[in-house]
C-alpha cells in the first residue's frame, strides 16, 4: 500500500505543480472572500473583531470546496482512476493519498491567506497565539478534507459528479464550521463572554476521527456507487 | 484466468449470461461481439474493476474480487488513463512505480521509444495526437510486463505500424508464457490474432469457441460462426 500511496502523492504534486490549476484557484478564491468583506462591511462602523473567525472559516471552507474535489476531476479525465485501481495495492492508498494532497494544498493555503485576513480586518493577532491557531487550522482542515474527499471520490463516479460535491459537502462541512470558528474565537479571545476554546478543539477532534475512520469501512464500496 | 457461469446484472439489465470461459497461459482468447453485447463488461469483470453478480472468475488460480488487483496484470480500456498535464515519460514512470517496476524512469522511457514517441517524450499528453496518445497508452499496459493482458478495442486509433507493433508484444507475451484476452468487434482482428475466438452476443458466449485447429480456414469459420449469430440461426441468437 505505501508504493501506491508514494507514487499517487508524488503524481498528484507534480501535477499540480505542472497545471497549478488547484492551489491557485482555492488561494485566489479565499483572498477574493476576504476583499469582498472588507469592502463591503465599513470597520468605521462595525467592530469586526467578533465576526473575523466566522468569516475567516467561511473563505477557507468556500476555497477548499473548490480544491477538494479537483483530485478526483483529474483522475476522471481519461479515466485514469480506472487505472490506478486496476493497480496493484490496497485501493485505501488513492484515498489516503488524496486526503493528503487535499490537506496539504488547503492548510498551505490557509497559512498564507492568514496574514492578508489579519491585515484587511485589522484583527490583533499575538504571538503567543499562534501554535494552538495553528494547530485548530490543521484540525479544522483534517475534518473538512476527511469528508470532502469521500464524497469526491464518491462524487467521481457519478455523472453529476460535480453538482453532487457541494450538495452532499455543504451539510456535512457545518460542523467543522461551527467546531473550529468556536474554537479560533476562543483562542483569539476578542468575544465576550470569553469562550474556553478547548471542548470546541475535543469536539473537532472527535468529527476528525470520525470522518477519518469511515472510509476506511466504505471506500471499498465508493468505486462501485 | 477462467470464468465459470459468470452473469453481471446492471440495474434491470442482465448484461452478461453464464459466460464460461478459459484463457489458457500462453494464448490469445478473442471476445468477438457487436456493439453492446457485454464484451467490455466482461473484461472489467476480468480486471476486477466489478464483481460479478453470479458465477466464479479467477486469475492465477485466485477468485478475482473487487478488492483484487494484481501486478500481472496488464489492462488497455477504452481511454488512455494518461494525464494531460503530465508528459509522455512522467506519465509512463509514474506507472512503473505505481506497479513496482526497477528503474521506472529508464523503463518508461525504454518503451516510449520502442513505441516511436522518444521524441515526443517531454510534450505533455495533452498535445498528442490521438493515434500518439495511443501508443502511450499501449506502452503504459505494458509497463510491469504482464503475464495477463486485458485488451479491451486495443486497435482503435492505431496507425499500420503501431498496429504490428502491437502484434508483436502480444505474441511476444504469449510466447512467454503469457495469456492474452482480447475484445474486439472486428473479424479480421480476431482471426488475425485470436488462438480462439468466443462470438459474444447478447451477454451470451458462443461454447465452444472456435479454434484454429477446427476444419476449413480459421477466418472463414469465425465469420460463419458470427453470422450465424447475427441473423438469429445460431443456440442463443434468437
Amino acid at each position: 500500500m505505501g508504493r501506491k500511496y508514494g507514487a499517487i502523492l508524488l503524481k498528484d504534486l507534480q501535477l499540480e505543480i505542472r497545471s497549478k490549476e488547484t492551489w491557485v484557484a482555492m488561494v485566489a478564491f479565499a483572498f477574493m472572500v476576504a476583499l469582498v468583506f472588507g469592502i463591503a462591511v465599513n470597520p468605521v462602523r462595525v467592530r469586526l473583531a467578533p465576526v473575523f473567525p466566522g468569516v475567516l472559516w467561511v473563505a477557507y471552507l468556500f476555497a477548499g470546496m473548490l480544491g477538494v474535489g479537483r483530485g478526483f476531476e483529474q483522475e476522471a479525465r481519461d479515466d485514469a482512476l480506472t487505472g490506478l485501481l486496476v493497480a496493484p495495492g490496497d485501493r485505501l492508498a488513492i484515498f489516503l493519498a488524496k486526503l493528503t494532497v487535499a490537506f496539504v494544498f488547503m492548510f498551505t493555503m490557509e497559512l498564507l491567506v492568514l496574514p492578508f485576513m489579519v491585515v484587511l480586518l485589522g484583527e490583533p493577532m499575538p504571538g503567543g497565539i499562534l501554535p494552538l491557531l495553528a494547530a485548530t487550522l490543521a484540525l479544522g482542515t483534517v475534518g473538512f478534507v476527511g469528508v470532502g474527499t469521500l464524497f469526491a471520490a464518491m462524487a467521481a463516479n457519478t455523472r453529476a459528479g460535480s453538482v453532487l460535491l457541494p450538495v452532499l459537502l455543504v451539510p456535512f462541512s457545518v460542523p467543522v464550521l461551527i467546531l473550529a470558528t468556536e474554537a479560533t474565537a476562543g483562542i483569539l479571545g476578542h468575544v465576550a463572554p470569553a469562550v474556553d476554546p478547548w471542548p470546541w478543539l475535543h469536539a473537532l477532534m472527535a468529527y476528525d476521527v470520525v470522518f477519518l475512520g469511515l472510509p476506511l469501512v466504505l471506500y471499498e464500496f465508493i468505486w462501485e456507487v | 484466468m477462467s470464468a465459470v457461469a459468470v452473469a453481471k446484472r446492471l440495474g434491470e439489465r442482465l448484461v452478461l449470461r453464464d459466460v464460461t470461459l478459459a484463457v489458457p497461459a500462453g494464448s490469445v482468447v478473442v471476445v468477438l461481439g457487436p456493439n453492446g453485447s457485454g464484451k467490455s463488461t466482461l473484461l472489467k469483470l476480468a480486471a476486477g474493476l466489478w464483481a460479478p453478480s453470479r458465477g466464479r472468475l479467477e486469475r492465477f488460480g485466485q477468485v478475482v474480487g473487487t478488492e483484487a488487483t494484481d501486478p500481472r496484470v496488464g489492462y488497455l480500456g477504452h481511454r488512455s488513463f494518461l494525464y494531460g498535464a503530465l508528459s509522455g515519460l512522467d506519465n509512463l514512470t509514474f506507472y512503473a512505480r505505481l506497479y513496482g517496476v526497477p528503474r521506472p524512469r529508464e523503463r518508461a522511457a525504454r518503451l516510449l521509444a520502442e513505441v516511436g514517441l522518444r521524441r515526443f517524450q517531454h510534450e505533455p499528453v495533452r498535445r498528442y495526437s490521438r493515434g500518439m496518445e495511443q501508443r502511450a497508452a499501449l506502452a503504459r499496459a505494458f509497463v510491469a510486463h504482464p503475464q495477463l493482458l486485458l485488451l479491451d478495442e486495443p486497435y482503435t486509433g492505431l496507425d499500420v505500424g503501431a498496429t504490428g507493433l502491437l502484434d508483436q508484444w502480444i505474441r511476444r507475451t504469449t510466447a512467454a508464457g503469457g495469456a492474452v484476452l482480447l475484445i474486439t468487434h472486428h473479424l479480421d482482428e480476431a482471426a488475425r490474432m485470436g488462438d480462439r475466438v468466443g462470438i459474444l452476443w447478447r451477454g451470451r458466449l458462443e461454447d465452444p469457441p472456435v479454434t484454429r485447429d477446427g476444419p476449413g480456414g480459421f477466418r472463414e469459420q469465425v465469420a460463419r460462426t458470427y453470422e450465424a449469430r447475427f441473423h438469429g440461426s445460431g443456440p442463443s441468437g434468437a
